[in-house]
């Protein structure tokens, strides 16, 4: 992070496969979301027509947790979650928009997508941290955020239930922090106090 | 080896030439959907430069449908969101056998998974007899396969666990013969359905009707163009009709909410006045 200018982080998109839930809910736990941040969570799940998973996270913070909808406007202080089978990608920097094409590393949501998009939109304004799982989903997108100048973490594949995922990024790329799921916690909530 | 990634200029400039010479009106689709369409053909077909790119939509007419077709996002399942389709049969059929005659719409229908899958929950209500299923979609080459009702083979697994959530009982194979690779389904299904091309941006309506679908289109539109498309949809709806959308779509926001109450908690409208 660049000491002598401060950088204002509108935006955290956290993405997961297998293994990353736990990593999740410590993350949103601990996190002190403001005025000025918002959260976006991007799992790999089956849609069972049903939002367990924001069900299960609005019960570890007191923030609002929404499963996005389209053209839902994007609010500080919010966490949204990537609904099954919709790719999540940024109209602007205040509209999340849809997209029900393709899955991409067989997935949808990817991970992948998100970030690309969260690299076009939000530049240096955003942080992506890339978290435990079994397919190689996110390597590419978060390669996308450091190269526009966002903030990078990659989950310390020794620390992930599942480290292939992060073990591709790292192949891939060299992000700024490589933490364990602990201190990913600790981190963000250093950074946002 | 990166691809080329277009410009927010360039965009628009292939939108104003799809616009003015062929009469194709992407001027209000959401943005970041478009580009990244627009960017993943670039890289899918090689095509080296932006100009390129111009010049083959100027100049191949074939590359223009092809460039229409990938831009515009064809991918759709059969029984997508099977508790849709199971309100549908509890709530949607009770009231359409009451009518000596069916209309249905299906718009933006793509390659026809979701009109197949309407027309077996007619057949199994036997309704299908009384029924005529209009399926549209801007893409003429896409409804092609509505017609020869040819899908792929290796979907049928998860098509058949989507009809049996969707509250189905019967063996799913019964529907279909299967050779190379493909599923045929029964000529009966069919021969209810009328295909044409029909484009939501610049076509008006053309019928009144008890139901009309129209699923995962919306999100490509911005507000303006929804406004407009649901409004269109308002005026070719029975009063009494319903209307299904996409499971992350709604009309709630639109300005014609008001005549509409929703179905319990699935994508389902109806239209009270
Ligand atoms: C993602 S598919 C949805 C298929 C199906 N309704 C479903 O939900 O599975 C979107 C379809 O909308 C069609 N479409 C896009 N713009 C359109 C327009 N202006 N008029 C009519 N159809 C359009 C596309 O060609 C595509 O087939």
């Amino acid at each position: 992070m660049a000491q002598d200018r401060v950088i204002k982080y509108k935006l955290i998109a956290v993405g997961g496969s297998a293994g990353s839930l736990e990593v999740i809910l410590k993350i949103v736990g601990v996190l002190p979301l403001n005025e000025d941040v918002a959260l976006l969570i991007i799992v790999h799940r089956k849609n069972d027509g049903e939002s367990i998973l924001a069900d299960l996270i609005s019960t570890r913070t007191k923030f609002v947790v929404k499963e996005i909808e389209d053209k839902e406007t994007i609010l500080s202080g919010h966490v949204y979650i990537a609904p099954a089978d919709y790719h999540v990608l940024f109209e602007n920097e205040k509209m999340f928009s849809l997209d029900s094409s393709e899955k991409v590393n067989h997935s949808r949501p990817s991970i992948d997508v998100s970030f690309e998009s969260l690299a076009e939109v939000f530049g240096e304004n955003a942080i992506a941290i890339l978290l435990s799982g079994a397919n190689a989903d996110g390597a590419h997108g978060i390669s996308k955020i450091k190269q526009a100048g966002g903030f990078t973490i990659v989950q310390d594949p020794e620390s992930a239930e599942v480290d292939f995922m992060p073990q591709q990024a790292l192949e891939q790329m060299k992000p700024d922090k490589i933490l364990n799921s602990a201190e990913i916690a600790g981190f963000l909530q250093q950074l946002f106090q | 080896m990166e691809a080329i990634l277009v410009k927010d200029e360039e965009v628009e400039l292939l939108i104003n030439e799809l616009a003015q010479r062929y009469g194709y009106d992407f001027t209000n689709y959401a943005r970041a959907s478009l580009r990244r369409r627009i960017n993943r053909l670039i890289t899918i077909d090689r095509i080296p430069s932006f100009a390129e790119l111009i010049y083959r939509v100027k100049n191949d007419a074939d590359y223009l449908t092809h460039l229409v077709e990938e831009i515009t996002v064809n991918v759709t399942e059969m029984f997508r969101d099977p508790f849709v389709f199971k309100l549908i049969r509890e709530k949607v059929l009770p009231v359409l056998a009451t009518h000596p005659f069916i209309r249905i719409w299906h718009t933006g229908c793509a390659t026809g998974e979701e009109v197949y899958s309407m027309a077996i929950l007619l057949e199994e209500a036997n309704l299908l007899r009384k029924s005529l299923i209009y399926a549209t979609d801007l893409n003429p080459s896409v409804i092609e396969n509505i017609q020869r009702g040819i899908f792929p083979l290796n979907r049928m697994q998860q098509y058949s666990e989507n009809y049996v959530l969707s509250g189905g009982k019967k063996d799913f194979s019964s529907f279909y013969t299967a050779q190379y690779g493909f599923a045929k389904f029964n000529q009966k299904l069919k021969d209810k359905m009328i295909t044409a091309t029909h484009n939501l941006v610049s076509d008006r309506s053309f019928n009144e009707f008890q139901v009309i679908f129209c699923r995962n289109v919306l999100i490509y539109f911005d507000k303006v163009l929804q406004d407009k498309v649901l409004k269109l949809f308002d005026d070719s709806l029975e009063k009494l009709g319903f209307l299904i959308l996409g499971s992350k779509e709604s009309l709630r926001f639109s300005p014609i909410a008001k005549k509409f109450v929703q179905v319990e908690k699935e994508k389902i409208w109806r239209k009270i006045e």
